[in-house]
């Protein structure tokens, strides 16, 4: 089982992203924004960052990417597919989750940790986890307010206390599948008790076990 | 030829910048101002000179690239 972590320009959490996943055991390689080829793999992470400078609009760059048509393949395979901060918003600018990501509600850049409350458990990041339970991971965007006109994102986690007003205190959206899944708060900066929080492991933990088998 | 692209935030979609700045003119004594939107607009200059064609580009990449048409509306004008 092995995860490809795509690095766009301007990408900035990816060596997190691959120390998180292997410090759960699991196996994980980098892989340029202008590879085709993900055929090795049976999921893949968007990490955060800034992906092509955020020129534009967050993410209406990077779906162009070369690699978008591999990611793409793989959501419609049904395999694991997941987009942290950037990653999120890239993946809503593809078309693989609904809704956009706007500026936060009160114009202010957040970073600082948030409680994100499990709503669905149908899903690559939040299998390993009871309805209910919370987690303590760090929130770090100006563009996080989710908005979904269509109605038909699902939210399976939710902010306790909402800080930058998405729809539905919308913390992590998945497709009806399950198996695409945008997070905009960081699952990989809490691995560790002594990174202020070990919550993201069990997130990640979760998409681990729903890695398919080539 | 010039064209000018309107990109206009979708009515339901929130607009927390234009509404800070809507408070910051109050703040200020404009108390009139009912509302503030803040959009976007692109200048090209392209090649060619039907001006029909270069519509029909300039829709393509703003269905493509240019709008996220969960947010916004856009509108091409032809300058000259």
């Amino acid at each position: 089982m092995k995860t490809a972590v795509v690095v766009f320009p301007g990408s900035n959490c990816e060596h997190d992203v691959v120390a998180a996943i292997e410090n759960l055991g699991g196996r994980a390689d980098l892989v340029w924004h202008r590879g085709t080829d993900l055929s090795e793999f049976d999921g893949v992470i968007l990490p955060g960052g800034f992906a092509h400078g955020d020129a534009l609009r967050t993410g209406a760059i990077a779906r162009f990417s070369p690699v978008m048509d591999a990611v793409a393949a793989m959501a419609a395979e049904g395999k694991a597919v997941l987009g942290i901060c950037n990653g999120f918003q890239i993946l809503c600018e593809a078309g693989l989750l609904p809704g956009a990501l706007i500026a936060n509600r009160d114009l202010a850049f957040i970073c600082r940790f948030v409680d994100v409350e499990v709503t669905d458990t149908s899903s690559i990041l939040t299998n390993q986890t009871e309805p209910g339970q919370v987690v303590t991971i760090p929130l770090n965007s100006y563009e996080g307010n989710w908005v979904d006109p269509s109605g038909t994102g699902r939210v399976v986690m939710r902010y306790v206390d909402n800080p930058n007003g998405s729809s539905g205190a919308a913390a992590a959206v998945a497709n009806e599948a399950g198996n695409v899944v945008g997070i905009m708060p960081h699952p990989e900066r809490a691995t560790d008790r002594l990174l202020g929080s070990d919550g993201g492991n069990a997130l990640l933990g979760g998409f681990l076990s729903s890695l398919l088998p080539v | 030829m010039k064209v000018r692209v309107d990109l206009t935030r979708r009515p339901e979609i929130a607009d927390p910048q234009g509404t800070t700045i809507n408070r910051a003119l109050k703040d200020l004594g404009f108390e009139d101002v009912a509302s503030v939107r803040v959009d976007k607009v692109f200048h090209l200059d392209v090649a060619g000179d039907d001006p029909e064609l270069i519509r029909q580009q300039v829709t393509k990449m703003c269905q493509q690239l240019l709008a996220n048409p969960v947010l916004e509306n856009f509108e091409i004008e032809i300058e000259k």
